[in-house]
């Protein structure tokens, strides 16, 4: 008989962590059989903040759909704003200018930044260490200033437009990116001091859960959980949108498959993404940031529609149906921590508590993003 | 007669000593956590924030007493005054200066460790009590970890015994001479291992106090609040002010034994504060460690102690015995 069988003729309890506990992030709920410390069964209940967000994308007009890109992943809503401005155009067949294409990388990766480092605070912060959330704070506050200059939101972004995006960027967004860059370079490594080389960490998250390629490809794990189990698949790199392919990045890939391994590709992505962000700087073209024509009521032909972007946490990936309408017949959302989170009951099991909430916080789940 | 009101000042000089303390070292910690953290901490109530714990105070106060309905209430209610009880009955025994003693045992360290102990009984009764699931892993934890970490906490103060050949705290303090090479921690005459044991004594009192990497008892990614979850007011206050009091109690005694308590490094004016200032000293390191550090696991936790401190200073202790033995 297994080890997990016996435990389960053992005495067990429920224990109900969340819709209200810290280590949840939101309202994830997770009811847990435990013997113990060691955790039998772990089973995520999802739901506690559905929006309906599909259904809205079915019965309002396109246009009117775009508040909703930014309050699904709210710490990565600008690479939600390109999916759904890149599914659209797709469909109508609308040519973005080069200009508002590098803004969108831009801007798209100060988000990517931005999300990566309140991860990586909240995370530690899920183990005990409370300093390097604030110093991940005030860096992010830095990225969401540059943000609202531009965008004019701090956090729920609503950017891009069909077409390009709604407002230029001027030099002081240029001069402050690249100060902020300048800034931020040197502080990675002394994160990696502070955090990464702490002997409590590693031990914390080295060989933690283990997480095989296999399990990730059978519930459609993306991004950094994938990158972290050692498969190379960044939707950047193998199925290239806006101006990707002309930027110089590399894709951090690790094959340790636990959590340090997940931690550390997160890690890296701040690193490549600073690089992106220069390199686009630098080649930012001239010229306006809208698409000219783009008609007011949008009626793309009848069809199926479908884009993925390469958002914080994993692939974002939209559908629609279009039946010639001003609304869409069909929308379909696919959130990437809804997947990622989906594996762990079947990869905690056997596990001590503590390192499942450790497991989970190297997911770095989103709950409204999972919930839709 | 004279005895009475010697006693009574004692009385009235703890309680107030205490009461600053409990008082200000929350304000000092969280002073200091927001120095460490880019940000200022406490700062709008009074200058500094001077008048923040006041305030703290009388917010935790003014709060209704909620007793949870699965709450075992004799027990819950007893578990924040049984942590509380003890804590303030330890600074009897403590030599603040030469004569500056609440009152001389001849087994002041026995008394100290025999009342500390009781922390764990209490945080267990309080886990327990609160009728939550949380609370009670926290309790046991709390028991675990405190019996685990009693064991090398008290064979290394057995060292110290078997130097100074006595229990009395002041007389330990006197014999550890009025030089910084006569103090415990750097008599490596009597043992080589002596800097070593005063960091197992450290890291001992870091886990007895439940504090950071240490606080597997409270730790709020995992347990909500741990033991005290279900503890709202004056019970949640009474349980802080422990901690504070603990952390107290763990630092003069660490002073005590390895610092040398009153005495001064360099031979001039001994008196109460150098006590004080090593004690405040080993505080802030307390501090800092706690806004620096992760928390451990709970296993790794308990084999640090069992698979690591305690064979170590069990072997320590033979060292010391041979070493006061041969020469």
């Amino acid at each position: 008989m297994s080890s997990l069988a016996q435990s389960q003729l053992r005495e067990t309890f429920e224990l109900n962590i969340g819709p209200q506990h810290p280590a949840t992030h939101g309202v994830l709920r997770i009811k847990v059989v435990m013997d113990g410390e060691y955790i039998v069964r772990a089973e995520p209940i999802l739901g506690y903040i559905h929006r309906m967000h599909e259904k809205m994308g079915e019965n309002r007009t396109w246009n009117q759909f775009w508040p909703n890109m930014g309050r699904l992943d709210y710490l990565s809503a600008i690479a939600y704003n390109h999916c759904y401005a890149c599914l659209v155009e797709r469909a109508m067949g609308i040519e973005v200018p080069e200009r508002a294409e590098y803004i969108r990388v831009i801007t798209a990766e100060l988000n990517r930044i931005q999300s990566h480092l309140l991860g990586f605070g909240a995370y530690i912060m899920d183990l005990g260490g409370f300093t390097p959330l604030m110093y991940a704070m005030d860096e992010r506050e830095q990225i969401l200033d540059l943000l609202e200059s531009v965008t004019g939101s701090r956090l729920t972004y609503c950017y891009f437009r069909f077409g390009g995006v709604y407002n230029d960027i001027d030099d002081d967004f240029i001069t402050g990116t690249r100060a902020f860059i300048k800034r931020f370079r040197p502080q990675i490594p002394m994160y990696h001091k502070l955090v990464t080389g702490n002997v409590i960490l590693m031990d914390r998250l080295n060989g933690v859960g283990p997480i095989s390629a296999d399990l990730c490809r059978k519930y459609g794990a993306t991004g950094p959980v994938l990158r972290g189990s050692g498969v190379n698949f960044d939707v950047r790199r193998n199925e290239p949108y806006g101006v990707y392919p002309e930027l110089d990045f590399d894709i951090p890939v690790y094959h340790e498959c636990d959590s340090m391994a997940r931690y550390m590709v997160r890690m890296d992505e701040m690193v490549q993404s600073c690089r992106i962000i220069e390199n686009a700087l630098n080649k930012l073209p001239e010229g306006p940031v809208m698409a000219e024509k783009v008609p007011k009521a949008l009626k793309p032909p009848k069809g199926d529609f479908h884009f993925a972007v390469e958002a914080a946490r994993g692939t974002f990936s939209m559908r629609t149906v279009s039946d010639g309408t001003n609304t869409s017949y069909r929308m379909r959302l696919r959130s990437p921590t809804y997947s990622n989170v989906s594996l762990f009951e079947e990869a905690s099991r056997g596990m001590l508590l503590s390192d499942a909430l450790a497991f989970l916080g190297s997911l770095d789940p989103v709950i409204p993003e999972m919930d839709r | 007669m004279n005895e009475l009101i010697r006693l009574l000042a004692y009385m009235l000089g703890i309680a107030a000593f205490l009461g600053l303390n409990l008082a200000y070292l929350g304000w000092v910690e969280r002073k200091g956590a927001g120095h460490f953290q880019r940000r200022t901490g406490p700062k709008e109530v009074g200058p500094y924030g001077l008048l923040q714990p006041l305030a703290d105070g009388l917010k935790l106060m003014s709060k209704q007493l909620v007793v949870p309905t699965n709450a075992d209430r004799p027990l819950y209610m007893c578990a924040p005054i049984l942590i509380m009880v003890p804590s303030v009955l330890l600074f009897v025994a403590i030599p603040f200066g030469e004569h500056l003693v609440p009152r001389e045992f001849n087994f002041g360290l026995i008394m100290m460790f025999a009342f500390a102990s009781m922390a764990g009984l209490s945080i267990l009764i309080g886990g327990w009590g609160s009728g939550n699931k949380y609370s009670l892993i926290a309790g046991t934890r709390a028991v675990s970890q405190n019996v685990a970490y009693e064991i090398p906490m008290l064979i290394t103060a057995i060292n110290i015994v078997l130097i100074t050949g006595s229990l009395d705290l002041n007389e330990i303090v006197r014999q550890q001479g009025s030089y910084i090479w006569n103090w415990n921690v750097f008599r490596l005459d009597k043992s080589i291992l002596m800097p070593v044991s005063f960091l197992v004594f450290f890291i001992c009192s870091l886990a007895e106090t439940n504090r950071t990497p240490f606080d597997l008892g409270e730790c709020e990614g995992e347990l909500v609040a741990g033991y005290h979850t279900e503890y709202g007011g004056m019970g949640f206050g009474l349980f802080m002010m422990a901690e504070y009091a603990n952390l107290v109690i763990g630092c003069s005694l660490t002073t005590v034994l390895f610092l040398g308590g009153w005495q001064c490094p360099f031979g001039l004016f001994p008196g109460p504060h150098w006590f004080l200032l090593k004690m405040y000293f080993l505080i802030w390191c307390f501090v800092w460690i706690r806004w620096t550090y992760p928390r451990t696991t709970f296993w790794g936790l308990l084999n640090l102690s069992w698979k690591y401190l305690i064979p170590f200073s069990l072997v320590n202790l033979l060292l010391t015995a041979l070493f006061i033995k041969v020469f």
